[in-house]
């Protein structure tokens, strides 16, 4: 079980987060004009790196909040985590 | 005679003034407190303890501790019933009840032996090869007999009536084990003023300490481990824990622990825990768990008697019992003299059988001086002895170790072999350690860690006592900096143990000419020389495929005592060094843990939580019978009399079309959204629009993904400029609100909205039939709820006598209906007072069943259909969709696939013959006759019996359906082998124009 740091409430075990995916995504924005292979893009595909990612976690069963953190995917490591609106201290 | 075999000179830790009674296989013995069920076996001559896995061989005791493999049985009876146990890990306890395993019609005459008769049919892979066809076979024939043949003991069948508890805990420092280098890191690491937890295994501490003659300081190796132990259990930030085996190594410092906390006991308290799980997040790691005696390999090494050397040592100084009178001892190394010493302090002569040339070690000489003499250079060739070891073959080998010279027939009643040591890495492994081998020790041994864990002492290869007690104290100080600045080291003290001479390189002894006797290398799995050598012929080359052709090192034991004979023997037969060979991945657990405690206390209905809503003793009270939907626990009809289930849904659904019924709806999913952006954001959740909502009305609502996908609906009311009150459906409730929270948070975080999950805060009732506004009228005289005064979606805030109540004016039901929402706390006042005052319309409650049939027939769309596989269009929600605004999902309704003329579409089903149920989920087929496989037009989400009708219906998403709407099709269920022809309509079965719910 990973033990995560929610920016807002410090240190906390992994069963209290839920996992949101890739942080590097970015939602077109409304009424924009967009292609279907751009839309599709951005609905379905999905970078699955080997290392470091930056991914999004909510800390569902604590302060309820989004943040990003910045995780090994191989061993799990966990070098950085931010508030939505920060970016990583590394 | 019970007892015979107990030391008469070594000084144990039992107590031999208390006699404790217990039964093997229906027979009595006594053993003393103190004693595992394996040494009180032992001193009264037991032996033969079970039937080994695949060829049902006798065997006994091989280890002392968790490295046993064999030595394993069933223990108590009843649904206490136990099967798989060590004996050598469970504590004597007044009238234990053990018995063999694995064997039939017993363990002395087992009908299963057959397969070592015919061992040679029963090759490495033997399974894969034998039962591969005829593939009609597998099921009938083959898997049952595998299944049969499979496994040792008997699981239990009725639930285990003990309680399991699990545990978190925190520390700066856990410490591993509590041999010299645990219990010194351990000291140093609480001196300095770390938190700190010391697990061991035994029931004792000490580890080595208590089987070793050594002196620590002016202490001896057991004085000095106890004085250790006193002073950690008097340090405030020290745990130190005793019966723990510290099995699993997680992520991020995750570790966990099995605690038997009352298994020795022979009375405890009903609130003590039988074991414990704790799970523990530490700082730093200190992994000292020593290391484990390897075995030999050589001809029926596997009989009862005999026993790894440090076991039999362990045997005599810990619990004072003799493994055998007439010993020998066969080793590569120096290690096994200590337990020839301690057969002479007990004025028994063994026999030594020595691979090496000659040692001049300081045990050896201390041998040689009690005027043994040592057989160097010699080998066991074969042992004989059905049940029990009775003789064996020494020989000379040549110069080459590759053959005897000559061989000679001595009786014995044990043999004690030693091949060296192994450290125990497990843990090391587990937490992603890259172990490299140390060609000192033969070995792996822990190198580049990944996690903040430290190997120390034997389990990193450090054998000697100096350098084990060096490295604990300095590992333990330097760790425990980096949690305090004390910066308190505490000095090493000055050890003294007798020096050791290399061991050789040799654990596999040839084969006596002309015979071919099983060496085993893995003992609990059944694997031998033969078998390795059988795999790497038939090409196996890698060490994880040769491990799981053999079997090699699987299962429960996890090969503490096979896996590096096993990696030996493939290096030589390979000409590789060992290294290059690789070893298999070591699993969690390290030791077998029970299924009681990895499920603690969250059995039965503790499995998950249990969500009530407010009027809940009202419905028990009132026979209603519950369901469950997700955690909650909803009514699900309320029957009368002798009714069936269904007798009382139509009762129910048919009450609330022709007079007024009331549903608890608390389950609904309730979020309060504020802020001046608040109906911006709805505009973009949902798909209709939001901007114009007035106050004091509600609209409906369905949001998607992005996919396109229908993700929820619900209708959400305008309270006041900036203030919105959102319901979801009951299973999505949770999901909604972290969508919200997403979009708010990470998508467009300049919204100025807060979202709050009021669910629980607010008790809901539905009020629905043609008599509900005479009803509500009724209940709240001074609020005009006519068409005019509410009409439909509007809402409402009022009283309850002091109690401020909202009544809505929606429907799910498709009748003209009510709902009223009070603070939770007032619910079931709420819910009592609508029965008072609605008697006179003939009120009666209605659960989940009636809801579904009265939603049903209306067509309203519910969780079957919006399954996350429609779009709005599929399941009639197209006029929902605003084409003026963008919102979540939109771009994927433009989408080929999404336009297409004749998707899949909700349409109503009715059976052909009017009384045929149609199973909810049954296919949709032209022509269920046709050959398979048949095409499928669709499926069948929700199935009820209208009430409205007195027939069957049902509502299907069907391929093109808005063109099939009169066609006849057959609902096929092949699960129920059942075929109903099935007319298709329209899904608004009743009341298709909606004009009950604005009369």
């Amino acid at each position: 079980m990973l033990e995560i740091k929610c920016p807002y409430c410090g240190k906390r075990s992994q069963n209290e987060f839920s996992y949101g995916g890739d942080g590097n995504i970015k939602r077109p924005a409304l009424g924009e004009e967009i292609s279907t292979k751009d839309w599709d893009d951005f609905v379905y595909f999905r970078d699955n790196p080997r290392g470091k990612h930056t991914e999004l976690w909510q800390h569902v069963s604590g302060c309820r909040q989004w943040f990003k953190a910045s995780r090994d995917t191989a061993t799990h490591e966990i070098f950085s985590t931010c508030k939505m609106n920060e970016d990583f201290n590394e | 005679m019970s007892n015979q075999y107990r030391t008469s000179n070594s000084k144990g830790l039992v107590n031999k003034e208390k006699i404790i009674n217990f039964t093997f296989n229906g027979d009595s013995y006594q053993g003393y407190e103190g004693d595992t069920l394996a040494s009180a076996l032992i001193a009264n001559g037991i032996h033969l303890v079970g039937r080994s896995f695949k060829y049902h061989r006798p065997r006994g005791f091989l280890g002392a501790g968790v490295e046993e493999p064999n030595a394993m049985v069933q223990l108590h009876e009843g649904d206490r019933s136990e099967p798989n146990i060590m004996a050598t890990e469970v504590e004597l306890v007044e009238g234990l009840k053990a018995k063999s395993q694995n064997c039939w019609p017993s363990v002395k005459f087992d009908i299963g032996e057959i397969n070592n008769i015919l061992n040679r049919f029963f090759p490495a892979g033997f399974y894969y090869k034998t039962f591969m066809w005829p593939k009609s076979f597998w099921f009938k024939v083959y898997e049952p007999f595998i299944r049969k043949a499979a496994g040792m003991g008997v699981a239990p069948l009725s639930p285990d009536p003990d309680r399991y508890e699990h545990n978190y805990e925190h520390c700066d420092v856990l410490v591993v084990g509590s041999g010299p280098s645990g219990l010194s890191s351990a000291l140093a690491a609480a001196k300095n003023g770390a938190r700190v937890i010391l697990a061991e295994d035994k029931a004792h501490f000490g580890g080595s300490l208590l089987n070793d003659d050594v002196t620590i300081g002016n202490m001896s190796g057991r004085e000095w481990a106890s004085d250790v132990i006193s002073q950690l259990k008097n340090m405030p930030n020290v745990v130190v824990k005793n019966r723990s085996q510290v099995f699993g190594y997680y992520d991020h410092n995750m570790t966990v622990m099995f605690e038997r906390v009352s298994d020795h006991l022979e009375n405890s308290s009903k609130y003590t825990p039988r074991q414990r799980l704790h799970y523990i997040r530490a700082g730093e790691v200190i992994v000292s768990t020593g290391s484990i005696e390897r075995p030999i390999s050589f001809g029926n090494n596997d009989r009862p008697g005999i026993f790894l050397a440090s076991a039999a040592r362990e045997y005599m100084k810990v619990y004072e019992t003799l493994v055998g009178k007439k010993p020998i001892i066969f080793t590569n190394n120096d290690s096994a003299y200590a337990t020839a010493l301690e057969f002479i302090k007990n004025d028994i002569k063994p026999i030594i059988v020595d691979t090496r040339d000659n040692s001049d070690g300081q045990l050896v000489k201390e041998v040689q001086e009690q005027g043994i003499n040592i057989r160097f250079n010699s080998g066991i060739a074969n042992t004989k002895g059905h049940l029990k070891i009775k003789s064996a073959t020494i020989g000379t080998l040549d110069n080459q170790k590759e053959n005897f010279i000559s061989l000679e027939e001595v009786d014995c009643d044990c043999i004690c072999m030693s091949g060296g040591w192994t450290p125990t890495v497990h843990l090391s492994s587990q937490a992603g350690n890259k172990l490299k081998f140390n060609e000192d020790i033969d070995a792996f041994v822990p190198d580049k860690k990944r996690q903040k864990e430290t190997a120390v002492g034997s389990a990193n290869g450090a054998f000697t006592l100096d350098q084990s007690l060096a490295e604990g104290f300095q590992v333990g100080f330097e760790l425990s900096n980096k949690f305090t600045s004390n910066d308190i080291k505490t000095d090493t003290p000055i050890s003294n143990e007798p020096d050791q001479k290399p061991h050789e390189k040799l654990w596999c002894m040839p084969l006596p000419n002309g015979q071919k006797p099983k060496r085993f290398i893995d003992f609990q799995n059944d694997v031998a020389v033969s078998d390795v050598e059988l795999a790497l012929r038939e090409g196996f080359r890698s060490i994880e495929h040769v491990k799981r052709y053999t079997t090699l090192g699987m299962a429960g034991d996890q090969g503490k005592t096979s896996n590096l004979n096993g990696l030996q023997y493939v290096s030589n037969i390979e000409k590789k060094i060992v290294p290059e060979v690789g070893h298999t991945t070591f699993r969690p657990p390290y030791t077998p843990v029970t299924i009681g405690t990895i499920v603690g206390r969250e059995v039965g209905n503790h499995y998950l939580p249990t969500r009530k809503s407010p009027v809940h003793t009202w419905h028990e009270e009132n026979n209603a019978v519950f369901v469950a939907a997700g955690l909650w626990v909803r009514p699900r009809y309320y029957p009368r009399g002798t009714e069936t289930m269904n007798d009382a849904v139509n009762r129910e659904a048919a009450n609330v079309r022709k007079n007024v019924g009331i549903c608890d709806v608390t389950t609904l999913g309730k979020i309060d959204i504020k802020g001046p952006d608040a109906p911006e954001f709805l505009n973009r959740v949902y798909t209709n629009a939001w901007l114009k909502l007035p106050v004091g009305k509600a609209r409906y609502g369905v949001m998607l993904r992005e996919d396109g996908m229908v993700f929820d609906d619900g209708t959400t009311s305008r309270l006041s400029e900036n203030h919105f009150h959102m319901t979801t459906t009951t299973a999505q409730a949770a999901n909604v609100l972290s969508h919200l929270e997403y979009y708010l948070q990470v998508v467009w975080p300049e919204l100025d909205v807060n979202v709050l999950s009021t669910t629980e805060q607010w008790a809901g009732v539905a009020v629905a039939g043609p008599k509900s506004r005479e009803l509500l009228s009724k209940l709240f005289p001074d609020v005009d709820l006519s068409n005019e005064g509410l009409p439909f979606m509007g809402l409402v805030d009022t009283k309850l006598g002091d109690i401020p109540a909202r009544i809505y004016r929606i429907s799910f039901s498709g009748e003209l209906a009510f709902e009223v929402n009070v603070e939770s706390n007032y619910g079931l006042h709420l819910w009592k007072k609508i029965m008072d005052v609605g008697s006179e319309f003939g009120v009666q409650p209605y659960g989940t069943e009636a809801l579904s049939t009265l939603r049903i027939e209306m067509g309203h769309v519910a969780g079957p259909e919006l399954d996350g596989r429609n779009i709005p269009y599929d399941v009639g929600l197209n006029g929902m969709v605003s084409q003026k605004k963008d919102f979540i999902g939109k771009r994927s309704l433009s989408k080929d696939a999404f336009v297409s003329e004749d998707r899949q579409t909700i349409v109503g089903l009715v059976p052909v013959d009017k009384k045929s149920k149609i199973p909810e989920g049954s296919h949709i087929v032209v022509d269920d006759k046709a050959p398979t496989p048949i095409p499928k037009l669709g499926h069948v989400s929700s199935s009820c019996w209208s009430v409205e009708y007195n027939n069957p219906f049902s509502i299907a998403i069907l391929k093109d359906g808005k063109k099939q709407i009169g066609k006849q099709l057959i609902a096929v269920s092949p699960l129920k082998d059942i075929s109903i022809p099935v007319e298709v309509v329209s899904s608004h079965y009743v009341d298709p124009k909606g004009e009950r719910v604005r009369s």
